[in-house]
């Protein structure tokens, strides 16, 4: 059921994203005072550095990242139905209509991006606009509408200040390890909570990453099922991404940077390793995407 | 003491019926755009038609009878008054063009025309626009309608005289049929 899948997520990701919080200060905190001696003044040092970061991108990233694929603006005469399609979608879903920008890249795909619904912007690849028909575009645009609906760039955000508070802090700790270790030797007790700095100053970045891909993947569940409440109709999304998967065009445009913001991951072999990816399995949201249509069907 | 506990218990029953009456107010007035957004996109429609039937007249004389039809029901439902009749004269209208598109078909030279190409896009956008307008309606419309029917909100939408909305359907074919489900055996 369409509603049980969204009420899923959204449980799935606020969970996590308390966990991800708690793991955060905790991580910060022993670090600080394992190095800092003030776990507090550790906190406050990640807190800061990390927020400046990640505000700069939250207002500037959109720009950056249009440019970076060449994206350009387009009209309603340029192209009609892309145009509608997305009109009629911002009708079903209740929001403003977003700026639409078409990637030169034969390689299907299309991402979302913009900071809040009145700066949001769609980019579709040219690839996309050429295998899709009618009803697949749609699902496409719903999938991109539900990610500025649900306010994911605003949660990526927040997410990127937690793990970026995690990253400054182990990247200190690591680069000053060998230069400070030596005077704190000679506290003797420090030693030991030194190593255990080290020690976790190496695996909480990992972790972190970890937590972030998971987010990154409950928020890609979220907006197919939103999609799919938006359209009633899970299958047209469904039929989008088996020809997305299916595709052997390979991208011009993308980078990393832009990667984990685009429907299907555009670095093919990427979507197999489950626990590093930044999008879940494509048979796997295809496979949801059925089940609830057929749930609809039959009830 | 006590009156302190009665104070506590006025003030958040006060509150309740506050927050409540405020709730519906805004309902309402979403459903009054949704209702204008709907038709926004009915007078869409009803303005692409003339165009339609003007470019594809000259290719199909011999099909008048499904060119009237079309006509006769935009008519009618331009002058629908409540929303239980818009619905009914607009799937009337809803019919009578996806008959016009499919003997539309049979006319190759229609379909490589790059102006009834354009229209038949427009119309295509606007009947999905429709459908949508009216999904987002009778969603609000059903939360308010719900919303006003649960206890014990339902004594303050009778206080003040909260009514229910009518949802506004149009019965298409396609949405009555039962659905083909392939379980792959």
């Amino acid at each position: 059921m369409v509603y049980d899948e969204i009420a899923k997520n959204k449980r799935k990701s606020f969970f996590l994203l308390i966990i991800f919080s708690i793991f955060t200060v905790f991580i910060c905190y022993f670090i600080g005072s394992a190095w800092f001696g003030s776990g507090l003044g550790g906190l406050i040092f990640g807190f800061v550095i990390s927020l400046t970061m990640s505000l700069v991108s939250f207002y500037t990233g959109d720009k950056v990242v249009l440019s970076s694929v060449g994206a350009r603006e387009i009209s309603r005469d340029e192209y009609p139905m892309l145009y509608n399609v997305t009109e009629e979608l911002c009708i079903a879903a209740g929001i403003p209509m977003p700026k639409i920008y078409v990637v030169p890249d034969p390689s299907p795909n299309a991402f979302a991006t913009g900071r809040n619904l009145e700066n949001a912007k769609i980019a579709v690849n040219e690839g996309l606009l050429k295998i899709l028909n009618r009803e697949e575009l749609q699902g496409v645009i719903a999938h991109e509408l539900s990610h500025i609906k649900n306010n994911d760039i605003m949660f990526a955000t927040i997410v990127s200040v937690l793990l970026g508070m995690i990253i400054i802090l182990s990247t200190v700790f690591r680069r000053t390890f060998w230069w400070s270790g030596r005077d704190r030797d000679r506290e003797g007790g420090g030693v030991i909570l030194v190593l255990i700095g080290l020690l976790l100053a190496i695996l909480a970045p990992i972790a972190a990453k970890l937590i972030q891909l998971s987010l990154s993947r409950s928020r890609e569940y979220l907006a197919d099922a939103s999609a799919a409440l938006i359209t009633r109709n899970p299958l047209g999304l469904a039929g989008a991404l088996r020809k997305l998967s299916d595709t052997k065009v390979v991208t011009r445009t993308a980078n990393d940077a832009v990667s984990p913001l685009y429907i299907a991951e555009p670095f093919k072999g990427i979507d197999v390793k489950t626990l590093f990816s930044t999008h879940p399995p494509i048979e796997e949201r295809i496979k949801r995407l059925e089940e609830m249509a057929y749930v609809r069907q039959s009830s | 003491m006590v009156g302190w506990i009665i104070l506590i218990i006025v003030l958040v029953i006060g509150l309740y019926i506050l927050a409540k009456y405020n709730s519906f107010i805004v309902l309402r007035n979403r459903i009054q755009n949704a209702w204008a957004q709907i038709n926004v996109e009915l007078k869409r429609r009803y303005d692409l038609i003339p165009n339609l039937i003007n470019t594809v007249k000259g290719y199909m004389q011999y099909e008048k009878e499904v060119l009237e039809n079309v006509v006769k029901a935009r008519s009618q439902a331009i002058e629908a008054k409540s929303v239980k009749e818009q619905g009914e004269a607009e799937t009337q209208l809803t019919k009578a063009l996806r008959t016009l598109f499919a003997v539309m078909e049979n006319y190759p030279e229609l379909k490589a025309n790059e102006n009834v190409m354009r229209l038949q896009e427009e119309l295509t956008s606007t009947e999905n626009r429709i459908a949508f307008s009216r999904q987002f309606y009778n969603d609000i419309v059903m939360r308010y309608n719900a919303g006003i029917q649960v206890f014990p909100a339902n004594i303050i939408a009778r206080m003040f005289n909260f009514k229910g909305e009518e949802y506004f359907e149009i019965e298409l074919p396609e949405e009555k049929e039962v659905p083909k489900v392939d379980l792959g055996l």
